[in-house]
Order: structure tokens, then sequence, then C-alpha cells
């Protein structure tokens, strides 16, 4: 059986040949043998499974052993290789078989039933058309008919994919067929050409803005670290909150501490992300071996070293000085200063998100100048968002700045299923904002999202449709964040548990209209806002500062639906339980008297086999009678 | 415990800073965090208890009671809950009566609300140990619930 792990032939024949070699031209030997490492030419079939956190919900942990144990049973000489995600979540698990001479094919919906019919498909010439996906395009291979090239699918024809270009299509776990990528090049060459000063030059210059959440300049950040006098300086790597699997696991190394100084760097990765962790602690493991890390790279005079941080679950902890304590041991709570001069052990500390840092190697490949060209006048580059909600392909896309909402929801991931009506789009996690139909058009950048009042954040983008309650949405949010909040600022732990009462209130029934109780809720909801400017304002970390976000999107662009839950007391949707009203159908109703004998407040009446009848002022909207009806005679509206 | 001082010998550097690996590793070993080994990582760090339940209690990975024979986990990310995951969320809790982060009174089945397991194509999504559901409704729900029960019934 062919492999191309990792032999000390190939290692050296690549350090010397690929990773070493300056120029871009190869002679005929290595470009031959660099084609095979590539899987141009192949002798073999090769069958790449997906493995990543998405497709094993679907069941593909096992998919590769079964896939592999079925080719030995069949006597079927092929290589099995695990790839990450090609950023298309909704259709996984995604395998991909190319025969010798022939181009990649992708097939979707793989499970554990279909796969041997698809396999023995297409070595027998024999297409599976339910599953087949499209083909790679390869000028060296003999393409299939009548089946669409990965180009030629929507959701990646519109996409700009710079950062996720080897995701899903390289093996996940082979440090070799990275470097015949290209990959880590970029950090040799800055390694043993360039000083510090220079790549924060080059950073500065191509306006490279933090993917995290505030969108700020990374070479000043850099700048500063680097201007900082400190014993030791640390890049801190957050990958916290990125889609573990589907990510850029490997590209990360790539990534450039060098800038700043740093002598070690931290990865910080949640502890739930299992694949993640795992292939991180087995792509440094190679780096190692292979002379990237460690002492004196390359005879640079340059060391790193890599530590992965588990993260133990807190959201907080995506704030850069709350991540700083985690690291150091303690509870993760931000502290008022300035992290690239004052950070971990109190020495100047750079913090990027994993999709800041992916940037820099291509940046310093290709340069500013190139970077510059992509994107709007103040965001450059492109940007990975993660859609999902009511949606059709669920998955990540990468566009280039600026591209408008619309070609994001409509054109890439295919609009919205079941031909339901688009109601909001939230960018941004729960302290992101809630933006209407009317906002369909704007630009996806920095800028341009800020001006609606949402943050674009880590760029989640979470589609609702029209069977979705705004309120109930928010509500969530806030309960997550009345959750997460770390307890240092009043306004941001009383102030969202708060909010979060007040929203609860409003989707609820009040048990009767006496006394006080209307006035107060009433009073909550002139309050709403101004409670949100208020934490807004005296928190000190990015949480509380836009935890009042979804509130004051919400109360801009949705004032409707908050006016029908607090005047109308109904919510359209149907979400909110206690809104509910019902109704009896009286041609379904056989009279039973279940419903009636359940119900709290008496609100049913009806005699034995007669259609019954809701008495609408007593009804608290519980629903009980509606789940207790065998005949589906009560109709909620 | 042996293997509670045995992990504790992986940090020879006394220093807080391992303290967050340490409960990790601890909970991977034995799936909660008892006073015991609370006590002993006190001692080792010199560090009160209390300081260091407080640091875990801040964390929503540490639990400080075993799991149930059936670890029940339900992503309440928010892709899951635009699926309305709610409905399925009240009915697990009224069919098992027990709240999250509880564990019912057989020690049959403990209970956890977490945050977006990555499966957003797929919504509703729950866990059972380390088997995945997806695509949840009511129904399908029961019948999960029920078979778990019917073995044990056995």
């Amino acid at each position: 059986m062919m492999t191309v792990s990792s032999t000390q032939n190939n290692k050296d024949f690549i350090i010397n040949n690929i990773l070493l070699n300056e120029s871009e031209v190869f002679t005929n030997d290595v470009s031959d043998k660099l084609s095979i490492i590539k899987r141009d030419k192949i002798t073999f079939p090769i069958i790449t499974v997906s493995q990543n956190s998405g497709s094993i919900i679907t069941g593909a942990q096992n998919l590769k052993e079964l896939i592999k144990n079925y080719l030995i049973e069949r006597n079927i000489k092929a290589t099995v290789i695990e790839v990450g995600s090609l950023g298309i979540c909704s259709i996984e698990t995604l395998i991909s078989i190319q025969l010798p001479g022939k181009t990649k094919l992708l097939y979707k919906n793989v499970k554990e039933e279909n796969f041997k019919a698809i396999i023995d498909g297409n070595f027998n010439n024999f297409i599976v058309e339910e599953n087949v996906f499209c083909q790679f395009r390869n000028k060296m291979h003999e393409p299939y008919e009548n089946i669409p090239y990965i180009d030629e699918i929507a959701f990646f024809s519109n996409q700009q994919r710079i950062i996720l270009k080897n995701c899903g299509i390289i093996d996940a776990n082979s440090i070799d067929e990275y470097l015949a990528f290209g990959g880590y090049k970029s950090f040799v060459k800055v390694i043993k050409h360039y000083t510090h000063e220079d790549v924060c030059n080059i950073v500065n210059q191509s306006k490279l803005r933090g993917r995290g959440g505030e969108g700020l300049y990374t070479g000043k950040k850099w700048k500063t670290a680097l201007d900082t006098p400190g014993d030791n300086k640390y890049l801190i790597c957050n990958a916290g909150e990125s889609d573990p699997g589907a990510f850029m696991e490997r590209l990360l190394l790539e990534s450039d501490p060098h800038a700043i100084g740093a002598r070690k760097a931290f990865i910080y990765i949640e502890w739930e992300y299992d694949l993640a962790i795992k292939r991180l602690t087995n792509a440094i493991q190679q780096a190692k071996e292979y002379g990237l890390l460690g002492h004196d790279i390359y005879k640079s005079g340059y060391s790193l070293e890599i530590i992965i941080k588990k993260g133990a679950g807190a959201y907080v902890c995506g704030e850069e000085t709350a991540l700083i304590s985690n690291i150091e041991g303690k509870r993760g709570r931000p502290r008022p200063s300035n992290a690239a001069i004052n950070g971990l052990y109190g020495q100047p500390t750079v913090v990027n998100n994993v999709e800041t840092l992916v940037n820099i190697p291509i940046i310093i490949e290709k340069g500013a100048q190139w970077f510059n060209s992509i994107g709007t006048e103040e965001s450059k580059g492109t940007k990975v968002f993660s859609i999902s909600g009511k949606i059709e392909f669920v998955g990540l896309v990468e566009v280039e700045m600026g591209t408008k909402l619309r070609d994001i929801i409509y054109r890439i991931a295919g609009g919205i299923p079941n031909n339901k009506k688009f109601k909001a789009v939230h960018i941004g996690g729960p302290t992101g904002g809630t933006l209407s139909e009317e906002h369909i058009d704007t630009l996806v950048d920095y800028d341009s999202i800020m001006l609606t009042g949402a943050s674009l954040g880590s760029a989640g983008m979470v589609v609702l449709d029209e069977d979705n309650c705004i309120i109930d949405t928010v509500k969530y949010f806030m309960n997550f964040l009345q959750k997460e909040s770390c307890g240092i600022c009043i306004p941001c732990r009383e102030g969202t548990r708060r909010m979060y009462e007040i929203l609860e209130n409003i989707s609820k029934r009040p048990k009767d209209d006496f006394g006080h109780l209307s006035l107060q809720r009433f009073k909550g909801i002139m309050q709403l806002e101004n409670l949100a400017e208020v934490i807004k304002d005296t928190s000190m970390c990015g949480l509380g500062k836009k935890a009042g976000y979804p509130v004051l999107t919400t109360l801009k662009w949705f004032q409707n639906e908050y006016e029908e839950h607090i005047f109308e007391r109904n919510c359209n949707a149907g979400v909110c339980q206690e809104l509910r009203t019902f109704e009896i159908n009286v041609d379904v109703c056989i009279g039973c008297t279940i419903c009636a004998k359940k119900c709290p407040t008496s609100a049913i009446v009806g005699s034995i086999k007669n259609a019954h009848f809701i008495v609408q002022d007593k009804c608290i909207g519980c629903g009980i009678c509606y789940n207790a009806c065998k005949f589906n005679a009560i109709i909620s509206k | 415990m042996p293997e509670i001082d045995s992990i504790l010998e992986k940090y020879p550097i006394i220093q807080t800073d391992n303290l967050i690996s340490i409960l990790q590793e601890i909970q991977e070993k034995f799936g909660f965090i008892s006073k015991e080994a609370l006590v002993k990582i006190s001692d080792y760090l010199k560090i009160p208890t209390s300081k260091i339940y407080g640091l875990a209690s801040f964390y929503s990975q540490f639990r400080f009671e075993p799991k149930g024979k059936y670890h029940i986990r339900i992503c309440n990310g928010t892709s899951c809950h635009i699926n309305s995951n709610l409905i399925i969320l009240n009915e697990l809790y009224k069919k098992l009566s027990i709240k999250d982060g509880e564990v019912t009174k057989n020690k049959l089945f403990s209970f956890e609300e977490t945050e977006c397991m990555s499966g957003c194509g797929y919504g509703p999504v729950m866990t059972i140990n380390e088997k995945v559901y997806t695509k949840l409704t009511i129904d399908k729900v029961l019948d999960i619930i029920n078979f778990y029960m019917q073995i044990e019934n056995q």
C-alpha cells in the first residue's frame, strides 16, 4: 500500500528541496516527487474522508475505519486519508474518491449504510447519482462527464477562499503534505531574512485588523509589544471561539511570534474541542521533528516553544486580559490593563485570534500591497463567517470584506429552506446585533456593520426566519450573558440579569391586571434601553460593553415586535409559550373532557360527547390542554 | 488516592499556573472533582481549598458530583435554540424530573446543557455518553429515554 506518511526519506527531501528552497523553480525530479505528495500523480486510488466535529455528529467517527476494513476485505489497494472540513456542514459526511488518471470526485451525505454502494460504484464506473456532489478541476486528470466542477457550485464559486484554501483538501495529520503545498515557507523566510521591525512594518502596511471582535489594527498592537521593554514576551493565540476541526489547525503554527520577539507562544483552546486539540498536538509534535520549533531554528538564532492551554469553559475568557488570567491559573476575569504592555506575568503579550494569525503568513508570502488590494477602504482582506440557523447550507464561508449580506445568505448559503420568509440575521454571537430585512444589502466590513449598531464580533451569523421570535432570541442571549458575566463590574453583573427579567416579563402573560404588576412591567420596558446604554458605558471589558447590543439593535429595528408583545400580548411566531392563545376546533373535538379536567384555571367548558370551548379571559396560555388532546382538536395561535 | 498523587507528580514545579490543568486532568480521570481531590491539591500547591473551589466553580467545565450512568448533554447553542430545542429541554426535564447539572435519584441519568457542539446543521443535538442524536423531536427524545430506561429495567 502506498503511503505518503512521514518517512525519513520524505522528510529530508521536503526540508531540503521545498522548505529551504527559496526560488519557486523546481528541477524535474523534485516536481515529480512533489506531484506525488500533492496527489496530482497517483498509482493507487485515494479516498479522503472528512473528519471534523460537524461530520462526527453525523457519525463519521467510524467511517474511516469501516472504509479501510472494507477495502482490505475486498482486496482493493487504496489509501484512505483523513481531511478537515470543506466548510459545508449540512451535507456531511463528505468523501472523495480519486482514481489514477481521473479527477477527484466528491460525494455528499455518506453514511455507514451507503458507503459500500458508493465505493463499489465508483470502482466499477457507476456513479451513485443521489450522493455525487462535484469534481475537482485538474488539467492533468481526465474529467467525468455531466458532473459539475467544484468551482461551478454556487456555495464555492461565490466565495474567495484564501484562508480556507487547504481546508478539507489536505491530510489533516501530515506535515509533509502541508509543506508540499507551500506551508511554513513564510515562517522560514521570516526567521532567516527579516528583523522584528520588518515584520511589524509589513503587517502595519497591510492594514490587517484583528478578526476577534474589536477590529483593532494588528500591526499597532504588535508594535506596542515590540517597543515595550520586557524580559520575556509572549504570544497567545486565542482559539477559544473558533470552530474546531473545521478550521485551520495546521496553518496556525505558521503564524509569527517572531515579529514581537516572543520566545514562548500559547494556544488557548476550549477543552471540549477534542479533535482540534488532538490535531494541534500532533502538528506541534511534527513541527518539532522537522526542526521548525525549538532552539535556534534553522540556524537563525531564533527559538520558539508552543504550549497548548486548555480552557475550562468560560465565555469571558475570549476577552484578552481574562484569557491571560486563565493561563496564569486564576479565575478568568478581565483586568484594566493593556496586554501589549502589561500582559502575561506582567510582560508584554500579544493576543490574537486564529484567523488573524492565519492571515500573517499569506501577507508575508504575497506582500502587503497584494493584501491591500482585497477588501474595502478600511477593512482589508477576507473574512471567514460561520453561518447557521434557518439556512440551506450551514457551514464556514470565506468572502472578501465588503461583500453584501444578501450575497452571503442567498447566493452562497442557499437562502432560507422550506420557502419560509427571511426575518433577521444575527451577527457576532451573544454580544452581537440583529439586523432586519432592510439591512440585507449592507456591506460586510467592520465599519458598515458598526453603523447599523451591531458588531462583526467573532463573525458567527445566525439566520432567523418567520418562525423565530426576536424577543425570545434576545432573551436567550441575555440569559447566556447573565450566566457568563464574570461579576467584577456591577452594571454588567446585575444589569444583564435585570434585562433578562424584563424580557421574561414581556414574554409572559400577567397573572392579573390588578395592583402594581402591570405598572412595574411597563416601567421595566421603559428602562430597557436606558439600562443597556448604562451597561455599555460603565463596563470594563468587551463582554460588558457589548452586552446591550442585542437589546439595542432589536429595539431599533424590531420595535413593532416588542410593541406587539407588550400591547397586544401576542407572539406572532408562536414561540413565546405563555402568549399563545388556544382555540378548540369544534369539528374535530369529540368531547372526551380530558382537556377540561387538566385545565388548571377551569377555562375549558363543555359536556361529555359535545365539543368544548375555551373561555379566553380565564386561559393563562399554559398549553397543557394542547399537549393533552389526543385528537389535535386544539389549535395554537 | 494514588491516582491523584500520580497526576500531581506530573507537575513538579509548584506554581499556581498549573492549577487549571491539574483540575482538568483529575476531572478527566474521575469524571468529577471530589472533596478529597480538592484537599490534596490544596496541600500540594499550598493554596486554601476555598480558593480552589472558588476557581473551579467559576468555570463551567468542572463538576463536583459524579455523573449518572447515562450522561445526557444537550446542546444549548444559538443554532439549536433557533431550531427550538427549548421544547425538547422541557420535555426532558419533565420526563426525568431533574434540572440542568443534576443527577436522578437512582443515579442513572445526569443532565447537562452545553455550549455549541458544532452540529449546527443538524440541530437540536444531544449526546448520551458518546452516542450522538441529531434533529431531535419530542417523540424521538422520548423514544430514546424510554429505550435506556427499558435496558435498565431488564
